[in-house]
C-alpha cells in the first residue's frame, strides 16, 4: 500500500506538472511551518525524508542535535487549488523524526499519533467534528482596534458584502482540498463567521484544521482582508470558539451510543465525559493557550465558564446534542471550551487522554446541570459541586503543571517547553500596562 | 510488448527468421499445419490474428486464410507473406488478408507491420483507461478527469473512485469497500468510507454527486443499477 501511495504521488507530480512541493508541519504552538522542495527531490523525500535544522522552530530545539527529518505522509498529498495551474504546487503533511527515524518528541503530529495509537489498542477510533468561528477585519486597525467589515448578526443573510463571498470561496476551496463543510453561516458578532466541518478521524481533522486556518487567511488576504482566529478580538461581543463534536467508534459501531439510555449515551460515553470534566482544568492551557483565550471564557457570551454538562444548556462545558432523526452514528458530545487558536494536534491529544482516563478508571458522570449556571451565585454552584474553568492563562498553567495526565499525553519534551514558553508569555502580559488601567487610574489616583 | 492474444502461424514450422521475430516482439503464436486444423487448434478465446506464409505453398496458404475468415468469429488481422512474383495473386484475394509482406523480409519491417496491425489491442491493454459517464481514470498515470478537466484526488479517494468505476451498478457494503479498497490492515472503522464518499461527491460537483448513490442500510452504488434500465 505504501509503495502504491508513493507511486501515486510521484506520478501525479509528473503528470500535473507540479513545480514545487510544499512540506507542511506544525510547531508546538500550532503554527503551520513549510518548506518547499523541487519535484526532483520528491522521490528522495518519500524514501528517506528531508533533513532540516529544527532549532529555529518553536518547541523543536534540543541540546545535542538540531537536525530533524521531515517524512512526508503520502496520503495527505494534494495539489493546491489556488495556485495557477501553469506553475502548479502541491502540499504534503510531514511527520517529524529524529535522524535515526524514531518519532521526534517535539512534533505535535507524532504526539497525536501516539495518543491515537493508545485508543486504537483498545479498538477505539476517535472522531472529531469542529465548529470553527473566526472574524474578517479590514487590513488596517483604527485607533489600535480591528475594523469589522459588516454589521451582520447571527444567521443574517448578508448577500452583498464581501465577507459572505469570501466565505463562499473559502468553502469551495476547502471542498476541493478534501475538507467537507457541513454548515456555514454569519455568526452573532459583526464580521464573525462560522464554518462547521464534517467529522473525520482525529488525525485527518487536525491536518484539516491546519489547512483550514491557512485557506481562510489566504483567501481573505487575496482580497486584502485580514481573517483572524484570535479568540476575543472585540470587546463586548462574542469571541471565537471552536466547539468540538466528539465520538469514539469501535469497528462500525458508535461506542458512545446506547439505545436503552434516555439520552442515548453509553457507559463509555458517560465515563469519557466524566474524564473530560474531572481533568478539564488540567487541559485548559492546551485547549485555550493564549492570554486572550480567557477573555472569551467569561459569563454572558455563550462561552462555557463552568465545569458541567447538560443536554440543552449552552453555558456548560459539555453539551449532549440530540442527534438528527435519532441516528445512532450521530450520537456525540460537544466540548465547548476550545478556541480556534489552539494547536489541534495537542488539543485532541489531551482531550482524548482525559476521556480515555475516564473510561479506564470508570469515572462516575456527575448529575446534569440544566439550570442556567450564569445566573447562579458562587455558593449555589459550590453546593452543586460545580467548579469554574481556569480564569486566566496563569491559572490554567498552574493546574497543568501538576497534571500527570497532561505530561504523559504531551510527552516530557513538549510539556516542559510549553509551560516555559507560556509562563514567559504570561510574564510579558503581567508587566504590560493596559489602556484600561490608564483610563481608570491615571486621573483618579 | 504486451500480450495481445494467440496468433495462428502457417506453416506450422515457420522459418527461423519468422519465429524469432515473433518471439522477440513478444507475440504468442501456434503453428497450424493445414486449413482443417485451424478451428480445432484455436484457443477458447479465438485467434487474435494470423501470419500466413503463401510464398512456398500458395494453395495451402490461401486455404488457411479462407478458413480463418470462415470461423464463427472471422479472424481479422491476417498478414500474408508472398514473393515479389505473387503480387498479381493479391488482386482477386483482397478479402482474405489485411496486410502483406514480401519475402525475404526484414525482421524490423515485419515487427512494424504487426505493431501497426495490432495497434488497437496494444494500446488498449497497456493504457488501461476506465471510463464512466464523462469520468475517465488512467490507471497507469493515476490521473482522473471529469469532462476533460483534471480531478485532484488524494490517494485513497482515487483508489475508492477506481473501485467504483471498475464495478459500476453494483452495491457494496462499507465492510466490503474497507477490505477491498483500504485493505485489512486499515483501522479506521466503516465511517472512513462515508468520509471518503462525501469528499468524492464534493469533488465530482453537485450535478454529478449522485453518481455515488447511498443504498439505505446496505452501502453504496456507483452509476445506475443495471436492472433499473
Amino acid at each position: 500500500m505504501l509503495d502504491a501511495q508513493r507511486d501515486y504521488v510521484l506520478r501525479t507530480v509528473e503528470e500535473r506538472g507540479i513545480r514545487l512541493v510544499r512540506l507542511w508541519f506544525t510547531d508546538v504552538l500550532g503554527n503551520l511551518k513549510s518548506f518547499a522542495i523541487s519535484p526532483a527531490e520528491m522521490e528522495n523525500a518519500l524514501n528517506d525524508g528531508m533533513s532540516f535544522d529544527g532549532s529555529s522552530i518553536d518547541g523543536y530545539g534540543r541540546v545535542q542535535e538540531a537536525d530533524v527529518l521531515a517524512l512526508p505522509d503520502p496520503n495527505t498529498f494534494e495539489v493546491l487549488p489556488w495556485v495557477d495551474s501553469k506553475a502548479a504546487e502541491a502540499r504534503v503533511f510531514c511527520d517529524i523524526a529524529q535522524l535515526d527515524g524514531t518519532p521526534f518528541e517535539g512534533d505535535p503530529r507524532q504526539v497525536l499519533k501516539r495518543n491515537l495509537e493508545a485508543a486504537r489498542k483498545q479498538g477505539l477510533v476517535f472522531y472529531v467534528a469542529p465548529d470553527i468561528e473566526y472574524f474578517y477585519f479590514a487590513p488596517h486597525n483604527e485607533n489600535g482596534r480591528p475594523v469589522p467589515l459588516d454589521e451582520g448578526g447571527f444567521f443574517d443573510l448578508t448577500t452583498t458584502d464581501i465577507t459572505s463571498s469570501l466565505r463562499k470561496e473559502t468553502i469551495r476551496t476547502l471542498e476541493t482540498m478534501s475538507i467537507p463543510v457541513e454548515y456555514s453561516f454569519h455568526e452573532d458578532s459583526p464580521s464573525q463567521h462560522e464554518i462547521d466541518l464534517r467529522h473525520t478521524d482525529a488525525l485527518t481533522m487536525a491536518d484539516s484544521l491546519m489547512t483550514f486556518r491557512f485557506v481562510v487567511k489566504e483567501i481573505a488576504a487575496m482580497r486584502n482582508v485580514h481573517a483572524t482566529f484570535m479568540p476575543k478580538p472585540l470587546e463586548g461581543v462574542q469571541g471565537s470558539g471552536m466547539h468540538l463534536h466528539l465520538s469514539l467508534f469501535k469497528n462500525d459501531l458508535n461506542a458512545f451510543h446506547s439505545a436503552s439510555d434516555p439520552y442515548n449515551l453509553s457507559d463509555t460515553a458517560k465515563s469519557f465525559m466524566a474524564g473530560l470534566l474531572r481533568h478539564a482544568a488540567e487541559i485548559t492551557a492546551v485547549t485555550n493557550q493564549t492570554v486572550n483565550s480567557y477573555k472569551r471564557l467569561v459569563p454572558g457570551f455563550e462561552a462555557p465558564v463552568h465545569v458541567s454538562w447538560a443536554r440543552n444548556n449552552r453555558s456548560g462545558l459539555i453539551r449532549v446534542p440530540v442527534p438528527k432523526r435519532g441516528s445512532e452514528l450521530a450520537t456525540r458530545i460537544e466540548l465547548r471550551s476550545p478556541d480556534p487558536a489552539c494547536n489541534p494536534y495537542l488539543a485532541f491529544s489531551v482531550i482524548l487522554a482525559a476521556g480515555l482516563r475516564g473510561i479506564a478508571e470508570g469515572y462516575e458522570l456527575p448529575n446534569e446541570a440544566d439550570a442556567n449556571l450564569f445566573e447562579m451565585g458562587d455558593t449555589a454552584l459550590t453546593k452543586l459541586g460545580i467548579e469554574q474553568l481556569p480564569q486566566s492563562l496563569n491559572d490554567a498553567l498552574r493546574v497543568m503543571e501538576s497534571s500527570q495526565l497532561v505530561a504523559e499525553a504531551l510527552g516530557e519534551h513538549i510539556f516542559e517547553w510549553f509551560l516555559r514558553n507560556k509562563r514567559a508569555e504570561w510574564r510579558k502580559y503581567k508587566t504590560h500596562v493596559s489602556q484600561f488601567e490608564i483610563d481608570t487610574y491615571l486621573r483618579s489616583l | 510488448m504486451t500480450d495481445v492474444g494467440m496468433l495462428a502461424v502457417y506453416p506450422d514450422t515457420p522459418s527461423v527468421e519468422l519465429a524469432r521475430t515473433l518471439d522477440l516482439s513478444g507475440y504468442t503464436w501456434k503453428g497450424v499445419a493445414n486449413a482443417d486444423t485451424v478451428s480445432r487448434l484455436a484457443p477458447t478465446t479465438g485467434w487474435v490474428g494470423a501470419v500466413v506464409g503463401c510464398d512456398t505453398d500458395p494453395e495451402s496458404g490461401w486455404a488457411i486464410c479462407r478458413s480463418l475468415r470462415k470461423q464463427q468469429h472471422p479472424v481479422q488481422r491476417i498478414l500474408v507473406l508472398i514473393t515479389g512474383a505473387q503480387i498479381g495473386d493479391l488482386e482477386v484475394r483482397d478479402n482474405l488478408f489485411d496486410d502483406f509482406l514480401l519475402t525475404p523480409f526484414h525482421p524490423r519491417e515485419l515487427e512494424a507491420r504487426l505493431r501497426h496491425l495490432f495497434f488497437n489491442e496494444l494500446t488498449a491493454s497497456s493504457a488501461t483507461v476506465v471510463e464512466h459517464a464523462g469520468l475517465r481514470l488512467n490507471l497507469e498515470t493515476y490521473q482522473a478527469t471529469f469532462g476533460g478537466s483534471p480531478l485532484d484526488l488524494t490517494f485513497m479517494e482515487y483508489e475508492l473512485l477506481k473501485f467504483f468505476v471498475q464495478h459500476p451498478g453494483r452495491v457494496f457494503s462499507r465492510e466490503v469497500l474497507l477490505s477491498d479498497v483500504w485493505g485489512y490492515e486499515y483501522f479506521g472503522g466503516a465511517r472512513t468510507v462515508d468520509v471518503h464518499v462525501r469528499r468524492l461527491r464534493a469533488k465530482l460537483g453537485e450535478e454529478h454527486a449522485h453518481l455515488i448513490e447511498t443504498v439505505r442500510s446496505v452501502g453504496y452504488r456507483f452509476g445506475a443499477s443495471k436492472w433499473s434500465g
